[in-house]
């Protein structure tokens, strides 16, 4: 489902010089598959998600999401496929301050094309549990509550793959299966492909395929 | 959920700020609406009074000056002409060119309220506004040629002076200053109310009207208004003596009419027997006829003869030596475009540099909040959001804010108005009522739009460019 081929990003470094990122020969991930990727920080584990979601634009390769290249979408047809087919969660403070746990949820749907479906949304944080904190704000719910609400977000317009990008670092460690057993649960249920990205064994050893980013990029120089 | 409630609750997250910001703009609209209504009442009840008559005779001098005492009992009376003007308007050589003449005395007054004497027709013949009759309170009515010292009363002088029908009252010299030792207590006749009339909205609610008739009997010998006879005297040569050009004026305009210009010269001569023809027999009991003064001369010309003698007549007056014709609708017109227009003018650039400044104040309030905002706009865009997206979210809020601001100055501006309107009524005697919208103020919307627009650019083009990868990872 997920194909990427020949990937190549790097920055400018201040100087003017280039600084590459990444260097991925082939990564892939099967529809509905379930995968833990590790590194240490800097090796690019962020810019990727953000490549394979068309945050961010790769120098060179192919992004092969089901039969779509989206290297080759202009950025609003990039911004419109995300909204549609990719679901995001962050580390922390992923929600909008302004809207309650619900708006948030809703406001997933709204940039998918206005298609609002408020009984999903409800239905979604009823199944991470949050039935009775619909009207809250986020500065009203605990930091285990608000991933809570973000994947609840993630998976509101039945995206063919969710992102997590360190989703439980700043959960208490009495939370943190609680937010990785409703991110893995609510995947499966609704066949979507998952990518966690994390530093916490514990979390990592639960994924039967564990990816070490550090060793698919070229680009990481070996300290 | 449309952008526009993005926006809202993105002003709803920076409650105390967005308030703030609003409420300048607020009080720079609540300025523009307030000169806007404040003048649109003014012009209405400075062009109101020039109606029912197209013409003004009196004596030569300030245009203007005849114009405002004449329409809107302001300032100091004019010298006056002859009674004889009236009658040859109105008999005389020019009587198919016009359709009503009223002649209008000036000068008195009581507690304050003008007391103007003239003839029934002011109220009978003449209308007001979009031709509109007058009308008076249930269980008034006019006040009758045949009864010198009946009266009516205008409504807000009504209710200056307290006057109601069967009130009887006695009107002074206007003035302290013009006070004279002849001029007692008791010294005038007292005058019988007979009608209050309803509110016109004109310049005449804020005076009494009595019958010309009692107004010439009144015991002051000099006649017609002391001033005048005063101003008459103090300067014998103007009015009276022939000054030799005036038969070569005359020559201009030989066919049109005889000699008018050459009669009101020595009008006090030849018109002895000619005021006796007519009917005015109460005139022995006062001022005699060739005594008799005006201040001024209301005039509608016929509109059927206006292309020949009607549209000559201004003409025809103004060569002669002692009187002049102004049209009312033109002095007025140029009195607001020159003076009040010009006012109003800078009043409105001095409120709109206010809103300017307040819109100034959404831009910088937003911006800001940028960095604050960087993550939040990197969400969105996470979310799907595109740029387009983000960036219109951002004016919208500017957008809101104005017009939330401009929505609470037109109330705040109606309100001030409202309070103010008590004064305005007193002076100008048009009611403005609080919640009296004038059409201009619709400019506000689009403006208002526009300008948040311009504000809004800036921290919109901010958002439409933000980085997300960088805003992303860098709130982590
Ligand atoms: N916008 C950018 N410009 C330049 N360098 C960047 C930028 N974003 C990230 N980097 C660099 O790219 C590398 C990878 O970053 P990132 O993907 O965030 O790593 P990880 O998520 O694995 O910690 C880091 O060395 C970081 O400094
Ligand atoms: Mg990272």
């Amino acid at each position: 489902m997920l194909q990427i081929r020949d990937l190549k990003k790097s920055f400018t470094e201040p100087d003017g010089g280039d600084l590459p990122i990444l260097d991925i020969e082939a990564f892939d991930l099967a529809a509905g598959e379930q995968m833990a990727l590790v590194g240490r920080s800097g090796c690019g584990k962020s810019t990727l998600l953000h490549v394979i979601s068309g945050i961010s634009r790769p120098d060179s390769g192919k992004v092969k999401i089901g039969e779509w290249d989206i290297t080759l979408f202009t950025e609003p047809e990039c911004d419109r496929f995300r909204a549609e087919q990719i679901g995001y969660v962050f580390q922390t403070f992923n929600l909008l301050p302004g809207f309650s746990a619900l708006e948030n949820v809703l406001l997933g749907m709204r940039f998918a094309g206005g298609r609002i479906d408020r009984a999903r949304a409800k239905d979604l944080l009823d199944r991470v549990g949050l039935s009775h904190r619909m009207t809250h704000k986020p500065t009203q719910l605990s930091v285990g509550e608000q991933q809570r609400v973000s994947v609840a977000r993630g998976l509101a317009n039945r995206p063919k793959l969710l992102l997590a990008d360190e989703p439980t670092a700043n959960v208490d460690s009495g939370h943190q299966q609680q937010v990785v057993d409703l991110l893995r649960g609510v995947c499966r249920e609704e066949n979507v492909g998952l990518i966690v990205v994390t530093h916490t064994p514990e979390v990592a050893n639960q994924f039967e395929r564990i990816d070490n980013l550090e060793e698919i990029n070229r680009a990481v120089v070996v300290a | 959920m449309s952008l526009w409630k993005i926006a809202w609750r993105s002003i709803q997250q920076r409650a105390v700020a967005s308030a703030l910001t609003a409420f300048a703009m607020g009080l720079g609209v609540a300025l523009v609406v307030a000169v806007l209504v404040i003048y649109g009442v003014i012009d209405k009840s400075f062009r109101r009074g020039s109606q029912g008559y197209d013409l003004i005779v009196g004596a030569k001098g300030s245009s203007l000056q005849l114009v405002l005492n004449t329409v809107f009992h302001i300032g100091e009376s004019p010298q006056p002409i002859p009674y004889s003007f009236y009658e040859k308007l109105n008999r005389g050589d020019f009587g198919t060119a016009v359709d009503t003449v009223v002649p209008v005395c000036m000068g008195h007054d009581y507690k304050g309220a003008p007391v103007i004497a003239t003839i029934p027709d002011m109220f009978d013949r003449l209308r007001y506004l979009n031709d509109q009759r007058y009308e008076f309170v249930e269980g008034g009515r006019n006040f009758r040629m045949k009864a010198p010292f009946e009266a009516v009363v205008g409504s807000m002088a009504a209710q200056k002076t307290g006057l109601k029908v069967g009130d009887t009252f006695e009107p002074t010299h206007g003035g302290a200053a013009a006070q004279e030792p002849d001029d007692g207590k008791g010294h005038h006749h007292k005058v019988k109310v007979v009608g209050i009339l309803k509110h016109t909205g004109t310049p005449n609610d804020q005076a009494i009207f009595m019958n010309i008739e009692g107004f010439y009997q009144f015991g002051c010998h000099t006649g017609g208004p002391t001033r005048a006879e005063q101003l008459l005297n103090a300067k014998p040569a103007q009015p009276k003596p022939e000054p030799p050009p005036k038969p070569k004026r005359q020559g201009i305009l030989p066919g049109l009419a005889p000699e008018p210009a050459e009669e009101h010269g020595h009008e006090e001569h030849a018109h002895a027997d000619h005021a006796a023809e007519h009917e005015h027999a109460e005139h022995v009991h006062g001022v005699p006829m060739d005594q008799r003064r005006v201040s001024a001369i209301l005039v509608c010309t016929n509109q059927d003869e206006r292309s020949r003698l009607g549209m000559a007549l201004p003409d025809i007056i103004n060569n002669g030596p002692v009187a002049q014709a102004v049209f009312p609708a033109k002095e007025i017109h140029q009195l607001f475009e020159r003076i009040i227009g010009n006012i109003q003018l800078v009043l409105l650039i001095l409120a709109s540099v206010v809103v300017v400044v307040a819109g100034v104040g959404i831009l910088v309030s937003i911006y800001n909040s940028m960095s604050d905002r960087r993550h939040e706009i990197a969400i969105m865009r996470a979310l799907g959001a595109n740029r387009m997206i983000v960036g219109t979210v951002i004016l919208l809020e500017a957008i809101l804010l104005s017009l939330g601001g401009g929505l609470f100055g037109v109330l705040l501006g109606h309100g001030l108005v409202g309070i103010l309107g008590p004064t305005i009524a007193a002076h100008t005697g048009v009611m403005v009522s609080a919640w009296q919208f004038q059409t201009n103020e619709l400019m506000l919307i689009p403006s208002l739009i526009i300008l948040a627009s311009i504000v809004g650019y800036l921290p919109a083009a901010s958002a439409y460019r933000t980085d997300v990868a960088k805003s992303l990872t860098a709130g982590q």
